[in-house]
């Protein structure tokens, strides 16, 4: 009888009448079946936390007794907190080193594989193994790689005459340090998605600039990068939301007890509720962590229109 | 586009007029010099691993060296010896996968099931439902971690494993938001025709489009199921006891308690990473397509 898809509504329910349910109340107790798993992980482990959330960014608990209404208090906390601020600064200026790095790295490396031909498979084996890899295991090897007494990567240094610093232990190079392994083990995801965009890109562009005489560099700067924009938005937005949340390492490196000059926003989140049980303090870092990637993401998707460009 | 052409690459651009490039010297040199600098880079990323893997097999006494060699100069098995005195790792490989495999099972059905009512059946509130399950890609896990592991306290679920389960496994935004896509991608002519004969939605969707989206999830879930294994923010919140560490929590856990072992670490970094490493060796195709498709649809 009637059909599952797209005839109009009104011709269904005069079809379906007097025989009990309507068309209509069918397909949304069909549709609230279809969708009633992820439902009810949407409301208990997605809403439901986040009102939670809410509600202990404004209170003062610690998980025992009774919860009091902190008003904005614990935001101002947060933000007047020394400690914090500077957890922020690093977190910034981490993304500042990685995000860049890791983006033209990945991209020049996804230009030139484009012309490796049967090599393709092998290089591409080894740029995305660090990405299938823990990040835990990829910060155990780093341990030993940062490491100068140690570490091959400080004695390949001191052979052609730099002294390579205490990555982990100088203030000023931690952060650095983070940014290294961090674009090391997300190379290939990016290099993988700009292979996917260049592939995509049709060669008929690429000829017709060729036939305009146009030089490799040209081609580069006029055609490719115009048309992968897309890509390369989807990747800037998604890496900084992601840089943002660097952790891991951190923690596998330094355990809880990270000096000021390592500590990054996330890692404050996890001290802050997880060793001194300021539930509301830690909420309202991380809604303030939520609010500054929705601004900024907001910020790259308002500017996108002047710099990305939709082949069709 | 898509990702499966991702994968043709090399065989496109090698295809690609060999006769003009046969007959130029500079173009030969050109691709030599390419070649010897990728060849440079990828060996360059693949030293960290090597560097793991030999020093593993060290004893102790080798890693002070100066300078540093990469080969042992004795090989020993004393590392894993004491990687596996000092921690359960078979457990840990096995808490590590049947956690991975049953999150990626169940989130596999249940976010395709969503996507197919999201596609496919009119109902009232459909879209800002489905804009909302868009919306939340944007949360940050560390804002919802605190009250779940309060609500988890609440459950009694604290140092148990279906903390990571059934979240996992019940919400999964991104799986349904991609899913959909897919779906809407099949023609519904089929569904159609199948509906004439009497089917019931239940069996057009376990029948007809489960199968027809088996490219789609099988990338979906290698996707998942990397997320899941090398997870290690919701098992350091959510467990304490070693019995139920998974693999990266243990080898965090084997870091601070023999941290000055490096032979012994590096053998347990070893058993960590070597099952997906070796796993991508053999599949890196459809692991490829897997990493690649969370960039496809958007």
């Amino acid at each position: 009888m009637s059909t599952l898809t797209a005839a109009p509504t009104q011709a269904r329910v005069a079809q379906s009448s007097g025989r009990g349910l309507s068309r209509r109340r069918k397909d949304t107790i069909a549709a609230l079946v279809f969708l009633s798993p992820q439902l009810v992980g949407l409301a208990a482990f997605m809403v439901g936390p986040l009102v939670f959330a809410l509600v202990l960014a404004f209170s003062d608990w610690d998980g025992f007794g009774a919860a009091t209404f902190a008003g904005f208090g614990n935001f101002a906390d947060v933000l007047s907190n020394p400690r914090i601020q500077r957890s922020v600064l690093n977190t910034v200026w981490f993304t500042a080193l990685q995000v860049p790095g890791l983006m033209i790295s990945s991209f020049v490396f996804a230009v030139l594989m484009q012309k490796a031909g049967k090599m393709t498979s092998v290089y591409r084996l080894c740029f995305v193994a660090p990405v299938v890899t823990s990040s835990v295991a990829v910060a155990a090897i780093w341990l030993w790689l940062f490491n100068p007494d140690i570490s091959p990567l400080s004695s390949a240094l001191r052979s052609i005459g730099i002294q390579s610093p205490d990555w982990l232990q100088d203030p000023n190079f931690v952060i650095p340090a983070f940014a290294i392994v961090a674009i090391w083990q997300g190379l290939g995801y990016q290099l993988v998605m700009f292979m996917a965009g260049l592939q995509s890109i049709g060669s008929s562009f690429l000829e017709a600039a060729e036939l305009d005489g146009c030089s490799g560099w040209q081609k580069l700067v006029h055609v490719t990068i115009p048309l992968l924009s897309p890509t390369i938005l989807f990747l800037s937005i998604t890496s900084i939301i992601g840089s943002f949340q660097i952790f891991d390492y951190i923690y596998v490196f330094m355990d809880s007890n990270a000096p000021e000059a390592a500590r990054t926003i996330v890692y404050e989140i996890v001290q802050i509720a997880f060793r001194e049980f300021n539930f509301g303090q830690a909420s309202a870092l991380a809604f303030l962590l939520l609010l500054s990637l929705l601004g900024i993401t907001a910020l790259q998707l308002a500017v996108q229109k002047r710099w990305v460009h939709y082949a069709e | 586009m898509s990702t499966s052409t991702t994968i043709r690459n090399s065989r496109r651009s090698a295809s690609e007029d060999p006769k003009r490039r046969g007959l130029h010297p500079r173009r030969l040199a050109g691709r030599t010099i390419l070649h010897v600098a990728l060849a440079a880079c990828a060996i360059l990323m693949a030293l960290p691993f090597l560097w793991m893997l030999l020093s593993s097999f060290k004893p102790l006494t080798e890693i002070f060296a100066q300078p540093p060699a990469l080969f042992p100069l004795e090989w020993t098995t004393e590392g894993y010896e004491k990687a596996f005195a000092g921690a359960d790792f078979v457990r840990g490989f096995w808490n590590s996968t049947y956690i991975a495999v049953t999150v990626t099972a169940v989130s596999l059905l249940t976010s395709s099931m969503a996507a197919y009512a999201f596609a496919r059946i009119e109902f009232r509130g459909s879209k800002p439902l489905f804009m909302v399950f868009l919306a939340t890609m944007m949360v940050p896990a560390q804002l919802t971690i605190i009250p779940l592991y309060i609500i988890m306290g609440w459950l009694g679920w604290v140092d148990t494993h279906a903390a990571l389960i059934v979240p996992a496994a019940l919400f999964n935004a991104f799986g349904v938001f991609l899913m959909r896509q897919y779906v809407k991608g099949i023609p519904k002519e089929l569904e159609e025709a199948a509906e004439l004969d009497g089917a019931s939605r239940f069996r057009i969707f376990t029948t007809l489009i489960l199968p027809l989206l088996r490219t789609p999830l099988t990338a979906l879930g290698i996707f998942t199921f990397l997320g899941q294994w090398n997870n290690f923010f919701g098992p350091l919140i959510f467990l304490n006891s070693d019995a139920n560490f998974t693999l990266p929590l243990l080898v965090n856990q084997f870091k601070g308690q023999y941290g000055a072992d490096w032979t012994a670490l590096m053998a347990a970094t070893t058993l960590a990473a070597a099952p997906l490493l070796i796993m991508f060796g053999i599949a890196q195709r459809q692991i490829v397509e897997g990493i690649a498709l969370s960039g496809s649809k958007s």
